[in-house]
């Protein structure tokens, strides 16, 4: 990323002159103008994608976020494989959010969520590259005299055979900009790629091997401050005094602010002195409407749910209720899922410098143009007084796109102390206690057995809460919130139920209870398959009847998730027997535009569980970096087997009790399976990585787990469950 | 003040003897590639050597380290990433996010200097830092990778 490279390469450490107290302290200085300005002075811009220097290095811009889930190369890949680069002559840097506003979104989205980075993004980025090869050619064809259509481009430089004449990119960067874009393009057919769909290194691995990779927590800016800050704990609650007073003579500290009405900051020279002085900071709160919700008064709130005659409909298909009623045998179980904390390893962080005319804020976000709208409403500045500068995120897994709260603060902050930058980081528990949770469902499911064994209906009512309601009502249609329902419609092209049922229900009691819900990577999809796809297991138990071949039996409209299904059943040898004390499991699920599956092979012993063996499949139908898709499928199972086994923020007095890992754990090496990642793109559409695989993490493993104990675990996570 | 050798450079600091290691190396040294993740040394993203031994600076107060002792951070582990754990993790493209793996690479090197051929047992004891991307099966597979750099280093 070469805004980011930049702030490293003019990085210099101010010996040990004195700043504060005697410390010493080095400053990495970023450019303060917009990161674009400084490629526009060296080189031509193309197009609003393509830069190309003199020296050939084409530098193509990234509206999405990096977050390490790859999707900055693969990106650059699918310009680079139109513009027909050279592409160990690739570099990356970010348009900013405010030149994007100033440009009448000419990069489009910014927003990096919901496995939308490449899907979304793939055809104008593609077009973009198309647009300027073409300018290219354009160019040299003018400067030769001779027809483009005579001109081939390729590897960064423009051919004339008949003349035996060629210039490199660089050459023609200048006249090329100056050429009428092409108003039609035609797009290679992905099965000619050579760049794209190609398992290329990643473009930023370098700088995180030494490190010198700036991420937010790490940015230094002349004159900064650093600030600590600590929210009410209490969900509702807030600021009722503090006595600053009792912490100002301590070593380092500028200032205590309040910020808004439910945060109080220390602002020191460093964090650290930041962090110690707010720790001694008396801070009364006033604790809100909410002292007395509990895990357990939300779990009564959701099975109240569960029974309630009202309920928005997802899915429906024949009468579910009538064939219920008249079935022979029915087979019912209750699944719940907790609340979960991203747990990103860098914490939230924003850098904010105000003045009455400006407001500057960098910030690693997964939508930069969310993070300035955010800044410019806490400055209360108009928004062409504002600019964000995004750096690379040390994860985001949803909790840095919607929730721009931690920009709201640093501005709120910085507004106290302006004309000085301040660097707002929140301690891992500040981190912990002020989510943006994975909402908690229940989900009660009734299926009907013939006497064949055949699943007649299927009512499957959702309990809980809605992320939509809390974050985005505007999304809401007329009430309902309809990405509760994700994996189970049975229309769209996002993720529809890969099962036909003839009377079938799917509805949801919506209950909120007072716990800021987020979007958490894989988002609703992740309980909806662990409740399909465990049940399916029941009912297939039920019947008698091989999980695979029950599901077989109601795929056959849906060739795709049964293609993914059947590819990781024979990779795993599902005919053939296991070893000996290994047992299996299996789960499928289509979320984010993609079909996903995944087998697991899991052995219980005196109650331990290890997983052994994972194979996952999956069709996103078009790959553009396979070797980052295996990442992605892999680390899904980081995230989803970390949520599985461990993951659960409790509720207690309107606060949660997990503060750090060490209450909170997550997935480890010791514990981490083997995967086996099978892409099987099938073409035809465009569906998202990132999040749909960590779904089928948990219902294999705990299927597995079925079939080698006779547990069913509705409950997660794992670690409340005697496996022995 | 505090006396501390760092990266190969003595250094005098004006500090706190109660101030974790972590945040002198961060904030007054200004050396940000070691990483704060949890503060209770829980998740390994803080992981330097203190005389060749990973240790996990966010909870060792800097006066607990003596003025003698050599303290290594991902910046001084070698001069232009060519120290082999490093090239490892080039070669097989390990990092996602980034964040945790200078700790990762800090606690590799350091398992690796204590047991230059680890079992993948050994790993799992010795290397517990936290990953949420989920680069686990390459940290092993680079750290098995590095060994046997090192083995044929040692046998050239």
């Amino acid at each position: 990323m070469n805004a980011i490279i930049s702030i490293s390469r003019r990085s210099f450490i101010i010996g040990a002159a004195s700043t504060a107290g005697g410390l010493s302290l080095g400053f990495n200085v970023p450019f303060i103008k917009p990161a674009l300005a400084e490629t526009a002075e060296t080189a031509p811009e193309i197009n609003a994608w393509v830069v190309i220097r003199p020296d050939d290095t084409v530098v193509i811009r990234i509206a999405r976020s990096e977050m390490g889930q790859g999707t900055l190369t693969g990106l650059a890949q699918l310009v680079a494989e139109e513009l027909n680069c050279d592409w160990s002559k690739v570099t990356t840097e970010y348009p900013s959010p405010a030149q994007n506003l100033a440009r009448d979104r000419v990069w489009g989205n910014f927003s990096t969520g919901g496995s939308r980075g490449i899907r979304e993004s793939q055809e104008y980025v593609r077009i973009g590259g198309a647009v300027a090869r073409e300018m290219l050619i354009a160019a040299a064809a003018a400067e030769w005299g001779v027809p483009a259509s005579e001109c081939t481009a390729r590897m960064g430089m423009v051919t004339h055979a008949a003349s035996d004449r060629a210039t490199f990119y660089g050459q023609l960067a200048a006249a090329a900009a100056r050429m009428t874009p092409p108003a039609n393009v035609t797009l290679k057919d992905p099965k000619d790629w050579t760049i794209a769909g190609k398992p290329l290194p990643r473009l930023d691995t370098a700088d995180k091997l030494n490190g010198s990779q700036v991420y937010g927590v790490d940015l230094k800016l002349p004159n900064m401050l650093n600030a600590a800050i600590r929210a009410c704990p209490y969900f509702g609650g807030k600021v009722e005094s503090f006595d600053a007073a009792a912490v100002a003579g301590m070593p380092g500290v500028r200032t205590v602010v309040q910020v808004d009405e439910t945060a109080v900051a220390v602002v020191a020279d460093t964090w650290w002195r930041a962090k110690t002085a707010l720790d001694a900071l008396p801070i009364v709160w006033d604790e809100g409407p909410n002292r007395q919700v509990t895990s357990a008064s939300i779990a009564a709130m959701l099975e109240e749910g569960l029974g309630a005659n009202d309920a928005f409909i997802g899915a429906t298909q024949g009468d579910a209720g009538a064939a219920l009623s008249a079935a022979g045998r029915t087979v019912t179980a209750t699944y719940a899922f907790p609340y979960q904390n991203h747990a990103t390893m860098e914490p939230m962080n924003a850098t904010a410098l105000y003045t009455p005319e400006r407001c500057e804020v960098w910030v690693p976000t997964q939508n930069g143009e969310a993070s300035l709208a955010a800044a410019a409403e806490a400055a209360g500045l108009p928004v062409q007084q504002c600019e964000v500068h995004k750096i690379h995120l040390g994860g985001g897994f949803g909790r840095r796109g919607n929730f721009q709260d931690y920009v709201r603060q640093a501005v709120g902050i910085a507004k106290q102390v302006p004309g000085t930058p301040v660097k707002l980081m929140w301690s891992r528990e500040e981190d912990m206690l002020h989510g943006a949770y994975h909402p908690t469902t229940r989900c009660r499911l009734t299926g009907a057995l013939d006497a064949d064994g055949n699943l007649t209906a299927l009512h499957m009512r959702i309990s809980g809460q809605s992320i939509l309601a809390a974050v985005r009502p505007e999304g809401m249609q007329n009430g309902m919130d309809p990405v509760v329902f994700q994996g189970l419609v049975l229309a769209g092209t996002e993720g529809t139920l890969g099962y036909t049922v003839d009377n079938l229900l799917v509805d949801h009691a919506m209950r909120n209870p007072p716990i800021p819900p987020g979007f958490w990577r894989g988002v609703n999809l992740n309980q909806n398959a662990l409740y399909v796809e465990c049940f399916m297991d029941e009912l297939a138990h039920a019947a008698g009847v091989d999980p695979l071949a029950f599901r077989r039996k109601l795929m056959a409209n849906h060739p795709k998730h049964l293609a993914v299904l059947e590819a990781v059943a024979e990779r795993i040898g599902w005919d053939t027997p296991p070893a000996a004390g290994v047992h299996r499991g299996l789960a499928q699920i289509m979320g984010f535009g993609s079909y996903v599956a995944a087998a697991a092979e899991v052995s219980v012993t005196d109650g331990q569980l290890r997983i052994h063996r994972i194979v996952a499949a999956t069709d996103p139908g078009h790959v553009v970096n396979p070797a980052q898709v295996e990442r992605q499928v892999e680390g899904s199972f980081v995230y989803g087997l970390s949520a599985c086994i461990y993951g659960e923020c409790t509720v207690n007095g309107g606060r949660m009790e997990q503060e750090n890992f060490d209450s909170y754990e997550v997935l480890r090496m010791a514990e981490m399976p083997e995967v086996e990642t099978i892409i099987l793109p099938s073409g035809g559409f465009w569906g998202g990585v990132g999040e749909p695989t960590i779904a089928v993490a948990a219902p294999a493993v705990l299927n597995a787990i079925f079939a080698a104990t006779g547990k069913r675990i509705r409950t997660l996570p794992l670690k409340n469950h005697d496996l022995a | 003040m505090a006396r501390m050798i760092i990266n190969g450079t003595p250094r005098d600091i004006e500090v706190d003897p109660d101030t974790p290691l972590l945040w002198v190396i961060r904030e007054q040294i200004g050396l940000t590639g070691t990483k704060y993740g949890c503060g209770v040394a829980a998740c390994g993203a803080c992981t330097i050597h203190i005389d060749g031994v990973a240790t996990r600076s966010c909870v060792l107060p800097v006066s607990a380290v003596e003025p003698d002792q050599q303290i290594t951070t991902i910046e001084g582990l070698s001069p232009d990433s060519s120290h082999p754990v490093q090239q490892a993790w080039l070669a097989l493209d390990v990092p996602q996010c980034g964040y945790c793996q200078a700790g990762m690479i800090m606690a590799a090197a350091g398992l690796l200097m204590q047991n230059p051929n680890p079992a993948d047992e050994d790993i799992n004891a010795e290397i517990t830092n936290i990953c949420r991307c989920g680069t686990y099966n390459r940290v092993r597979a680079a750290i098995k990778l590095a060994a046997k750099g090192g083995e044929a280093t040692q046998r050239g």
